[in-house]
């Protein structure tokens, strides 16, 4: 198989919380222009991994490189100006700040981000609610707003840690409708995921994640043959 | 519970336990032969402060409170002691109880407040009600304002003992050392000492256990605050005054920075801290040099590179671990 | 009068009573913004007011430097020379109890003091009260001396200035960010430790304008600000600790309170702040304006 380069190539990584060791050795490939899901139950290293590439978690070895550049020794301020963006789990909207502000907080790191203008006409309702403070949003609105500044910031590649937890049905479709979109403008998605319906609808390719290990890898076109084994994996 | 322990020590570890106490036999000889070698009031004031920081140690050591307010303690005790050995002509056994009792009190009341909040509130909390009681000690008729009590008696200890002879002196303020480490020791060996280490280490999990912290917390304040006392107490006698000194805030850093640089937690490190400071404090007291650029130094130094203090890095260090018995792994 | 107290007193005291807090405020609006984003409690906070007013001291007498340029680069010179400090050592103890960082920074302000004691003795110098501020208003009840007025006013500036800094800028929305949530603001690719740099320069900056401002009113001294950063930690423990409106309000109350206790009753002036302090602490233990923590 002679792959090009991926933009994002993990090898043999592992991380650290304390002296509790949490990944052992994760490989994976994001493709440019792919959505790439990370599927698991809960507490597997899914997110951990999703800290440990964006270099959140600084106890970890392996190698993690971004376009070509190896990010192990990056600090975590220059991670994104290498184009990565995060959007964690907990969603991280600053409460102190507003709508507004949380918007324009992380810096542009590259040219062919969205302009506010198209970030409020994909996002009507943060317009509306621009100077109300970011955590008096709903749930979903927050999901919005996590995603749409890193939209606005121009990064390659978006880490998105579980974008449907906890949210109405009407409002996981309508970030799946976003997800879409921004695979069609070309965005490159490692997305975190526990819904998995949501996610076979988005992703092109799955890896399976167990106890800090890969422990399987198929594409969207395999995913009815496998489902059976995944229903076991993830005790679905 | 000490018995316990003994019996069920390994022969090396018990062989080290020896060695200790070996180590602290010759400590106390060295103490009683001391005053052959060094001025006896010198002596006297490293084993008061030795003291103090141990008090205070108490509660930063093994609680995990930082009091920045323990002047308040020790220097209102000297005060309370030199007043009612002065005006109301107690003994001077009499004297030292009133400042304990004294201390104990401000204890309570500064506890009481300081615990409402946790960490570097409270420490904040005690350094300004330590600052309030300075100002009442710099205004209330009893304290005599600048001038502070001067010529206090030392009197005779039990009526039979005249404390006026430096070395009876010397040795009635060891004993009483002596006795206030003793206390110490059984208190954090005691079952609640157990209960204030595992405050310190972690006070939610210690909340879950179903103990009340609060009123942990404050029962080690006030016994940090009286052995405090117990020590300004003292202090009064050796140098037949009590000043406003003892009570500013510059006396409460001073003996954290005893206790940080001798080693937070460890029983002896306090008592290598204080007769640094001390002797350091003595040294520049005739020079040029202000005494707290050199404290505030060491206080840097002590946080940045050792924060262990002297006895906490002798522990870490291999000397320390056959010390205490454990083995090399 | 006023209970038997002549009016010219009462709004005497009051006048002095509100310069104080205009100090207070200033000094606890620093201490709450080094706390809001450092965790540290700055001991030496006390120390840089100091400096501030030594700055403009020694750059009147070494190279005839003035007032005015002085309010410049006085809190300038003390704001970098903290900001090396952060850089160099205090930064090295984020990760530790942040009792700590409350220790180190009392280490600098006995260091600090100890060199200005060294060299200047620890006696006051004096420093002039500039040419366009001399004199003052009769105002018929009192005599309003015009530099004391000034500084009021000044302060008020000054406390309004960093409150639009904080709230109203793109530095600002770092600075509020990164209180909440430090790691994920680094995530963004914002550069936190240059931000932790800046912020305790801006606090120490703003003890050193305090510092030079208060030159003409007392004297220049090396522990001009060692007693009175207990008092300020008293006020923020008031106002609730991270608050910054809470610092600054609290700061101008407690210093009218003063004066005011110093007409009724002068012997309990001193304390009077302290019992307040243990009042609050009775009632609402997170502070007038904090929030619980």
């Amino acid at each position: 198989m002679t792959d090009p380069t991926p933009l994002l190539r993990v090898r043999e990584l592992n991380a650290w919380y304390g002296e509790g060791h949490a990944l052992h050795g994760i490989d994976l490939d994001v493709h440019e222009g792919e959505t790439v899901t990370l599927l698991g139950r809960n507490g597997v290293g899914k997110t951990t991994t999703l800290r440990a590439i964006m270099g959140i978690i600084r106890k970890r070895t392996g190698s993690v490189s971004f376009a070509g550049r190896n990010m192990m020794q990056v600090p975590l301020h220059r991670t994104a100006h290498a184009g990565m963006g995060f959007v964690p789990e907990e969603r991280g909207i600053f409460a102190s700040l507003s709508v507004d502000e949380n918007l324009h907080l992380p810096p542009v790191v590259a040219k062919g981000g969205m302009s506010v203008k198209e970030i409020y006409r994909l996002f009507p309702n943060l317009e509306e609610r621009r100077h109300s403070p970011g955590t008096k949003l709903s749930g979903g609105e927050q999901q919005m707003l996590a995603i749409a500044r890193i939209l606005r910031t121009g990064a390659r590649l978006l880490l998105l840690d579980e974008p449907t937890e906890g949210l109405a049905p009407v409002i996981v479709q309508r970030i799946g409708e976003v997800l879409v979109t921004l695979k069609k403008r070309g965005m490159t998605i490692l997305l975190v995921e526990q819904n998995f319906r949501f996610a076979s609808k988005v992703a092109d390719r799955f890896y399976v994640i167990d106890h800090g290990r890969v422990i399987d890898d198929f594409d969207a076109g395999q995913l009815p043959d496998r489902m059976g084994r995944l229903h076991e994996a993830l005790g679905v | 519970m000490a018995r316990v322990m003994t019996q069920s020590l390994l022969p090396r570890q018990r062989a080290a336990l020896n060695a200790e106490t070996l180590l602290i036999g010759l400590a106390v000889l060295g103490l009683i032969a001391a005053p052959l070698y060094f001025y006896p009031v010198f002596l006297m004031k490293v084993l008061c402060f030795a003291l103090f920081a141990c008090a205070f140690n108490l509660l930063l050591g093994y609680t995990g409170i930082l009091s920045f307010g323990h002047a308040a303690f020790f220097g209102g005790a000297a005060y309370f002691t030199a007043h009612a050995v002065k005006e109301w002509g107690l003994s001077p056994e009499l004297g030292i109880l009133v400042g304990v009792a004294g201390a104990a009190a401000l204890g309570l009341v500064i506890g009481f407040l300081a615990i409402r909040r946790t960490g570097i509130y409270s420490t904040m909390i005690t350094l300004a009600l330590a600052q309030m009681f300075f100002f009442f000690c710099l205004q209330a008729p009893f304290t005599h304002g600048e001038d502070g009590i001067q010529g206090v008696p030392r009197g005779h200890l039990f009526g039979l003992i005249d404390l006026s002879e430096p070395l009876n002196m010397y040795f009635f303020v060891l004993a009483v050392f002596l006795l206030g480490l003793f206390a110490i020791w059984r208190i954090i060996n005691s079952p609640f000492g157990m209960i204030l280490k595992s405050i310190r280490e972690n006070e939610s999990r210690a909340i879950s256990l179903g103990y009340t912290v609060s009123r942990y917390k404050l029962a080690a304040f006030v016994m940090s605050a009286a052995l405090a006392g117990l020590a300004g107490g003292l202090k009064a006698l050796v140098f037949q005054f009590a000043t406003l000194t003892d009570v500013s805030w510059q006396m409460s850093g001073e003996v954290v920075l005893m206790t940080l640089l001798g080693g937070i937690g460890t029983l002896v490190g306090p008592v290598v801290g204080a007769a640094l400071v001390t002797t350091l404090g003595n040294y520049f007291a005739t020079s040029q040099i202000p005494v707290t650029l050199i404290t505030g130094g060491i206080f840097m130094l002590c946080v940045l590179v050792f924060r262990r203090g002297i006895i906490g890095e002798l522990y870490a260090s291999r000397l320390g671990k056959w010390l205490s018995g454990e083995r090399r792994s | 009068m006023i209970f038997d107290i002549p009016i010219q007193a009462f709004l005497g005291q009051l006048l002095i009573g509100l310069i104080n807090g205009s100090f207070y405020a200033m000094l606890s609006l620093g201490l709450a913004i080094i706390f809001g984003l450092l965790r540290v409690i700055n001991f030496a906070h006390g120390a840089q007011y100091m400096m501030g007013a030594f700055a403009g001291y020694l750059l009147l007498a070494t190279f005839g430097i003035g007032y005015w340029p002085a309010l410049i680069l006085a809190p300038l010179i003390v704001g970098l020379a903290s900001a090396v400090i952060e850089r160099l050592m205090l930064s090295r103890l984020y990760n530790l109890d942040h009792l700590y960082g409350l220790l180190f920074t009392f280490g600098l302000a006995l260091v600090i003091e100890g060199t200005f004691r060294y060299y200047y003795g620890s006696s006051g110098q004096p420093y002039a009260v500039p040419s366009a501020l001399a004199g003052g208003y009769n105002l018929g009840f009192m005599f309003l001396p015009k530099y004391r007025g000034w500084v009021v006013l000044a302060s008020l500036l000054v406390c309004l200035g960093t409150w639009l800094l904080i709230e109203k800028t793109k530095l600002g929305s770092y600075l509020r960010a990164a209180t909440e949530n430090p790691t994920l603001v680094r995530a963004f690719g914002i550069n936190v430790p240059l931000l932790l740099t800046f912020t305790y320069g801006l606090g120490a900056g703003l003890a050193g304008l305090a510092g030079i401002l208060a030159a003409p009113v007392y004297q220049v001294s090396p522990l001009m600000g060692s007693n009175l950063i207990i008092v300020v930690f008293a006020v923020v423990v008031v106002g609730g600790m991270g608050s910054i409106l809470g610092a600054v309000i609290t700061g101008y109350l407690l210093g009218l309170l003063e004066g005011l206790t110093k007409v009724f009753y002068p012997e309990a002036s001193n304390i009077v702040i302290f019992v307040v302090m243990a009042i609050v602490l009775l009632i609402r233990p997170a502070g007038l304006m904090g929030k619980e923590a």
